[in-house]
């Protein structure tokens, strides 16, 4: 009999970035970080078994009556790997419906693979308690996060960005067994979309891995339409089974809080701050790109690009997003010759994605893939991106509060630092919290890819960025070194404890390259 | 006084409520000091919360009390008036709790400065004032009047004072709004001896206000052993306010603006406030022309629609072309357009630089008569236009050195 801590976690070693990692997880071996682009896996991918179509009805129909019955003839068992998506963030339906099933079916042990969690899985948590299910290998926020922030989960928690979880998929680290995909709008034979029907969301590119390498694949969809499904997001020769169901997300629920412009004063002035240094740094052209999230100061940073761009005649070749109506109506205004987008975070963004050509979907294999000829983040002038907390060497955590609790996902935060100027617009403190510290609480992406820190009383730039540190020294912006920012905050807020955690580890952070870069604590 | 069995209370709470906390105290005999705190920032700044508080109640001489801390990540001067607030509603003493005066806060300010723009911040809001000078007002407003509910003002003025002292406002002026007179007077105490630079005088109707709120001021100043200016900033406020602007702008030589407030103003005529604003043309030209026949700033009203940057800016236009220097906001992105719209424009500044220009080659040349082409310039042209510079520089729109770039 192995002791149950044997199992979730073994052999810690210190990492390239200094940090304590585990290298036996949930039984398994894994690879410390090594450093960025270090990591290069050889011999060959992953593969799923060898399907024949001689076991398919030649009709197409692939129809099976309900979800119960397509767990069983998909052949769920206890131990297995089932994996989902937040395509409808958080109005999905079917990941709660599945382990429902799987607790009257008696089932133990899963792992769960989402592309990411939301509040409305805390109907998960008795059957994290039970042991239905062993642990959740992705984001863990809200009501999950607290649950396991505080030990209370099985196995270890897996944290990974959208495209490590796409290589984790890809090098056979996680093999999925069963991969259930909530379409908006499907046929018979399993091509699926994310833009038509009732429960429109926009696309389906978080599926798309699960649907190449699952060994079963399921489709659920509301809107069962005659063969062909046009577009087909997902290719119905990748799927085994469709089940039409009365609903299968709250497309509503897609549009979190988060994702209109702020009218906070403090945090446009952020903004504007942000906006005026790309420009002052000369990263805003006649054909550039950029990439900003959902949230308040982020969706008004590209409502500042757009007045630039509008004052000068010129326009952005592409936005990657995470679209709603904001980079739509840049779209539409001819401001951008294209959206590339990851996720529509609105049902305007799923209206231009229907409609129009420059909308284009894309997934994390073309955006952020690790195991591939290159990605489209690297391609990208300016990103910007969130971070919970900053260290005075630029290391940035998105991942824990600083009290210690897991509070957000990593989305494609890690991937986008692949791009040519990554910029964090934050608040110096929140209420009387610093954001900037001697160290993150946790480590999720390296300082060296972390270019710019833009608060509301001043900007620092990496000391490695020395084009940029020239480009800005007589634009007149309040430039400072992160180590005054830091002094600043402490000025106003006091020097901050750090929180006192257990030493129990209850998940860990990859990187992209699915090495593990951190480990998060218990809470005590 | 015995207060044993009664609790003070002071502060904020409740959602929406950030960068502030709510305080209940009660004095016992027995027991010690008992401290209950509830934090957002617990992991951060729990014991440093703690601690702060000990050393309050120990300051006052509190040996036996139940404090309760209902914090929603207050800075520290926050959580010292609040306690300083409560120990007050239940002992007399002369003691105050002052917090170390910031360096930033020590700074004064010359009668003829800018004032385009000053932000009210509500005196018992402090989570407004943390970030207000980041955006840049000439001035911020510590509103202990209008913008605090009558049961709050007493707690307010711990909270204004202790700003004034420890609060960065980035070189904003720092202004204070006392009550209306006679009331305002007992306000003086609490912001006179902490480096205020500016004391607007509401509802003002008399030069005898005044002179009751410079002999206060006087008074403290001398307790205190103050030696700098403190300026006035009289707000007219009614129609007798109106018709006495000229004798309170001119009632002494501290008054530096007389400002205008329109809803209080069409309340006292009996009539409504509109954005055509023809109800407040005459006292809107008393003011300026009482304030320029007094040589000061005349200051206009807020506009009070935030979200509408397009009326705003109509507003400002107006406002310039009436002859004010600057008017008040209420909202961090109104300054912005204040700013712009009060500035002079690129014809004015045109016409100024060759104004300036003219006078000082006619000064390099030991000339008595400044010209321009064939036209002889008066000196209260030339000071015009150096004032027209001088604002276009200060805002960034001019550089310092623009005569360089004229020879």
């Amino acid at each position: 009999m192995i002791d149950d801590k044997m199992k979730k976690y073994d052999k810690i070693v210190k990492n390239a970035a200094g940090r304590e990692v585990p290298t036996i997880i949930n039984g398994e071996e894994h690879i410390p970080y090594q450093g960025v682009g270090k990591y290069k896996p050889t011999g060959k991918k992953y593969a799923p078994p060898i399907p024949t179509c001689a076991d398919y009805p030649a009709d197409g129909n692939k129809t099976v009556s309900n979800l119960k019955e397509v767990l069983i003839k998909a052949g769920l068992k206890d131990g297995m790997t089932i994996s989902t998506h937040h395509h409808f963030r958080n109005g999905d339906l079917i990941a709660n419906q599945i382990f429902d099933i799987a607790k009257e079916l008696g089932v133990k042990d899963l792992r769960w693979y989402p592309s990411a969690s939301f509040p409305c899985h805390e109907h998960l948590i008795p059957y994290l308690e039970d042991g239905t299910i062993n642990r959740i290998e992705g984001s863990m926020n809200g009501p999950l996060g607290k649950f396991a922030s505080e030990g209370k989960m099985k196995g270890l928690g897996v944290l990974r960005s959208h495209g490590g979880r796409y290589q984790a998929v890809q090098d056979g680290e996680v093999v999925i067994d069963i991969a259930v995909i909530a379409a908006p709008t499907a046929d018979a034979f399993g091509n699926a979309n994310g833009v038509d029907g009732p429960a429109a969301c926009g696309l389906l590119g978080f599926a798309l891995a699960d649907s190449q390498y699952a060994h079963k694949v399921i489709v659920v969809t509301d809107n069962l339409v005659p063969f062909p499904a046009i577009p087909w997001q997902i290719h119905g020769n990748y799927v085994d089974y469709v089940v039409k169901v009365d609903k299968v997300g709250l497309p509503e629920k897609i549009i979190s809080g988060t994702t209109k412009i702020t009218k906070s004063p403090d945090r446009l002035l952020i903004a504007e701050m942000t906006a005026k240094f790309c420009d002052a740094a000369g990263l805003i052209y006649d054909g550039f790109s950029y990439q900003a999230g959902a949230g308040g100061t982020a969706l008004s940073i590209g409502n500042y690009f757009g007045d630039i761009l509008r004052e000068r005649g010129w326009k952005a070749r592409f936005i990657r997003a995470g679209s709603n109506k904001y980079p739509v109506q840049m779209l539409e205004e001819g401001l951008v010759d294209y959206i590339l987008d990851g996720q529509t975070f609105d049902l305007e963004g799923v209206r231009s994605m229907r409609e129009n050509p420059g909308h284009v979907n894309t997934s994390p294999f073309t955006s952020y893939n690790y195991h591939s000829k290159g990605n489209f983040a690297s391609m990208i002038d300016i990103v910007v991106l969130g971070a919970t907390e900053v260290d005075v060497n630029f290391n940035a955590n998105v991942v824990t509060h600083s009290d210690g609790y897991l509070l957000h996902g990593i989305g494609g935060w890690q991937n986008c630092l692949f791009a040519k100027t990554v910029i964090l617009p934050i608040p110096l403190f929140r209420d009387r919290m610093p954001v900037i510290l001697d160290k993150v609480t946790t480590l999720c992406g390296p300082g060296e890819l972390i270019d710019v820190i833009v608060t509301e009383r001043g900007i620092a730039i990496n000391p490695k960025r020395t084009d940029l540190l020239e480009k800005v020294k007589d634009s007149g912006l309040p430039i400072r070194t992160i180590e005054e920012l830091k002094e600043e905050a402490e000025r106003i807020c006091g020097v901050p404890e750090k929180p006192v955690l257990s030493d129990e580890i209850i998940a860990v952070i990859k990187w992209v390259d699915g090495t593990v870069i951190d480990s998060v604590r218990r809470v005590i | 006084m015995n207060n044993s069995n009664k609790i003070a209370f002071a502060g904020n709470r409740g959602k929406g409520v950030k960068s502030d906390c709510f305080v209940s105290l009660e004095l016992t005999t027995t027991g010690g000091i008992s401290i209950n705190l509830k934090s957002k920032v617990e992991v951060m700044f729990g014991n440093a919360i703690r601690k702060q508080v000990a050393g309050i109640l120990d300051f006052f001489g509190i040996k036996n009390a139940n404090m309760e801390i209902e914090d929603a990540g207050a800075l520290p001067f926050v959580i010292a008036a609040r306690v300083e607030a409560a120990v007050k509603q239940l002992i007399a003493t002369g003691k105050e709790y002052l917090l170390d005066v910031i360096p930033e806060n020590t700074s004064r300010t010359t009668k003829e400065r800018f004032r385009f723009s000053r932000l009210y911040l509500p005196g018992n809001s402090p989570k407004l004032m943390i970030n207000a000078g980041i955006h840049k007002p000439d001035g911020i407003i510590l509103d202990l009047e209008d913008a605090v509910a009558p049961d709050k003002k007493f707690e307010a003025r711990f909270v204004v004072r202790n700003a004034l002292r420890a609060v960065n406002f980035y070189g904003a002026e720092r202004m204070v709004r006392i009550n209306q007179i006679p009331a305002g007077l007992e306000d003086l105490e609490y912001v006179v001896p902490h480096n205020v630079n500016l004391i607007l005088v509401p509802k003002c109707e008399s030069a005898n206000q005044i002179k009751q709120v410079n002999e206060q001021i006087e008074k403290i100043k001398k307790a205190h052993n103050i030696k700098t200016d403190i300026w006035l900033m009289p707000i007219i406020e009614s129609a007798l306010g109106v018709m006495k602007a000229f004798e309170i702008a001119s009632a002494a030589g501290n008054v530096v603006s007389l400002a205008i407030g329109l809803e209080d103003y069409t309340a006292d005529l009996g009539t409504k406030r509109t954005n055509e604003g023809t109800e407040s043309f005459f006292a809107r030209s008393m003011v300026v022309n009482a304030a320029r026949a007094a040589g000061i700033q005349p200051i206009d009203s807020v506009f009070s629609d935030v979200s509408d940057m397009e009326a705003l800016k109509q507003n400002v236009l107006k406002s310039k072309a009436l002859g004010f220097d600057g008017m008040g906001c209420i909202h961090p992105r109104q300054i912005e357009v204040i700013h712009k719209y009060f500035a002079p424009d690129e014809t004015e500044i045109e016409k100024a630089k060759k104004i300036v220009n003219a006078f000082y080659i006619a000064k390099e040349k030991g000339l008595g008569v400044v010209s321009l082409g064939s036209k002889m310039i008066d000196a209260p042209v030339v000071k015009r236009a150096q004032k027209s510079i001088d604002l276009a520089v200060s805002l960034g729109i001019l550089k310092k050195n623009w005569r360089v770039e004229m020879m």
